[in-house]
């Protein structure tokens, strides 16, 4: 892509900038806590991740490099179209390797790779008020996260098990941050929910449309609530990927054909790809370019 | 035995506007007393009982909860106070049961809010407790899990007594708890409010406009009209012996069944 800068780096102008990371900053400074900044239109809609690509813009330098997936793919349109927004208006290097990505902006999932003290990982939130369901008024969740009473959460996990015998909340599982903060941590599945716990890479989570950024700070305690008698626990798969033979990874059910044929596949395509590659290296020897 | 009030009024005004809503209204309530505040629409009991209530700020006047020995001045106390004393050793029966109800969530969860925001983490207990408060407002124990969207209007009325009263509150407001009920479904409810109120030694105030019910759970009264106290005392005494004419008026329009 060899056309002039028509944008200025990033796509959003310096002052925006300037603006969205006071709010990271003061979202570093109280972990869990939702900031609200003032949201700019961005050239994609609601919805499609608008809130982190702002969060992305305002870290960025052109010293980075980027990684974007959505359910944990590369490949997908989501990931596809804001990898290549970046790689025009901010001409960073782009990667779909987890371990040589810098910033990695995701949907719905956290990578399988462990992530570094040299990474940050940006969300986009689609509904970052975690007592929103319970509680429609604004003033009155604001008013309750002051207030830390956060009794209404555990309402609706008794109303799980009430009604399906286990907490049945599966993804975007709410969380009590450094004992202080109950969030949501975006319809990431629960089973990404530990790798949230004391992660030595910084995150921070964008909402768009609802206008809020919040964040975790490298080594932030991060606890699932849970009842005494019904404790936490992640999703678990009979089957094990059946492309790389993972079984502790979280797991896509893919439909192959009309006749109800599917199959269990790794939903990180990268993590599934570097383990393909490690079991064809350990069967082969090395693998030949393709 | 502890023989101070509970609560004591002195003065307390609302304005809306230029008009007071109340108008320099004073009282004290007892423990284990239920107090009744009675008159017409329009007439400031509400507004009254929403203020005691720490639900609006008096435009004059204060309000002194005693919390174990300490005298605690409901408006000026900070909001984290207001609401631990609201869910804890308060109780607020709404008229309408959907105001006080989570509709939506099942009678369990909706009686279980309470203890989990006291902080209990045991869905066992919880769901214990739920039952047992069933039985004691006697709702088939089989309705635990259903919303109170699918209850009755009295079993919805009889569900948010539950829900206030698990946590053991020592004070309980109540705005027309029996308005909007058929007569025989009234009459139950009474009888479950009084047994309670004395089971439990609760201390109660209590807006309606209906005579006959107050007549029934109140031991004192106070008598509303245009924002002012007209008249308080015993109950017996201020139906059969009215001295304010406005009271007057009210005894005299009782239907005699």
């Amino acid at each position: 892509m060899s056309q002039a800068p028509q944008y200025n780096f990033a796509y959003l102008d310096e002052q925006t900038k300037r603006m969205v990371r006071r709010a990271i900053l003061k979202a570093v400074a109280l972990p869990g806590y939702q900031v609200p900044f003032a949201s700019r239109e961005m050239p994609l809609p609601y919805g499609w991740g608008t809130g982190g690509i702002q969060v992305t813009a305002s870290i960025l330098t052109p010293e980075d490099t980027l990684k974007v997936i959505d359910q944990g793919s590369d490949d997908t349109t989501n990931a596809v179209s804001i990898r290549r927004f970046f790689e025009r208006t901010a001409r960073v290097a782009t990667t779909t390797r987890t371990s040589q990505a810098s910033v990695i902006q995701t949907r719905h999932r956290i990578p399988e790779h462990p992530l570094t003290k040299d990474q940050i990982l940006v969300f986009q939130v689609p509904m970052p008020e975690p007592l929103r369901f319970m509680e429609p008024r604004e003033t009155e969740t604001r008013a309750m996260h002051a207030l830390e009473e956060y009794g209404v959460m555990h309402v609706k996990l008794y109303e799980d098990i009430a009604r399906h015998g286990a907490i049945a909340t599966s993804y975007n599982y709410p969380a009590l941050v450094g004992g202080r903060y109950v969030m949501s941590p975006s319809p990431i599945p629960k089973f990404d929910n530990p790798k949230l716990h004391m992660s030595p890479a910084l995150q921070l989570f964008g909402a768009g449309r609802e206008k809020r950024i919040y964040a975790l700070p490298p080594h932030t305690r991060v606890k699932s609530l849970d009842f005494e008698d019904h404790p936490f626990s992640v999703q678990h798969w009979d089957q094990a990927c059946a492309l790389c033979g993972a079984r502790d990874t979280f797991l896509d059910e893919i439909v192959l054909d009309d006749a109800g044929r599917r199959m269990f596949v790794c939903s990180d395509s990268d993590y599934c790809g570097e383990r393909r590659d490690n079991n064809a290296k350990a069967k082969n020897g090395p693998r030949e370019a393709a | 035995m502890n023989f101070e009030p509970l609560l004591r009024v002195k003065d307390l005004t609302k304005f809306y506007g230029e008009r007071p809503a109340v108008d320099r209204a004073s009282l004290e309530l007892w423990p284990g007393e239920v107090l009744g505040v009675v008159g017409e629409s329009g007439s400031g009991k509400t507004t009254l009982l929403n203020m005691l209530a720490g639900r609006i700020s008096p435009s004059q006047g204060r309000v002194l909860y005693r919390d174990e020995e300490n005298w605690l001045d409901v408006h000026a106390c900070p909001e984290a106070v207001r609401r631990r004393l609201a869910r804890t050793q308060w109780g607020m029966v709404w008229q309408n049961p959907a105001d006080g109800l989570r509709m939506n969530v099942s009678a369990g969860a909706n009686i279980g809010e309470r203890l989990m925001a006291l902080g209990q983490r045991h869905y066992g207990s919880i769901r214990q407790a739920a039952l047992s408060w069933l039985a004691k407002v006697e709702i088939p124990a089989e309705r635990l899990d259903d919303p109170p969207l699918r209850f009755s209007g009295g079993m919805r009325q009889r569900l948010q007594i539950a829900r206030n009263l698990v946590t053991g509150p020592r004070l309980v407001f109540m705005d027309e708890p029996t308005g909007g009920l058929d007569v025989s479904v009234q009459a139950k409810l009474l009888d479950l409010i009084r047994s309670l109120v004395t089971g439990l030694k609760l201390s109660v105030v209590m807006v309606t406009h209906d005579l006959a019910v107050a007549r029934l759970l109140a031991q004192r009264l106070l008598v509303m009209k245009a924002g002012q106290v007209v008249e308080s005392g015993l109950t017996d005494r201020v139906l059969d012996d009215p001295q304010h004419p406005y009271t007057q008026l009210l005894a005299s329009s009782i239907l005699q069944a």
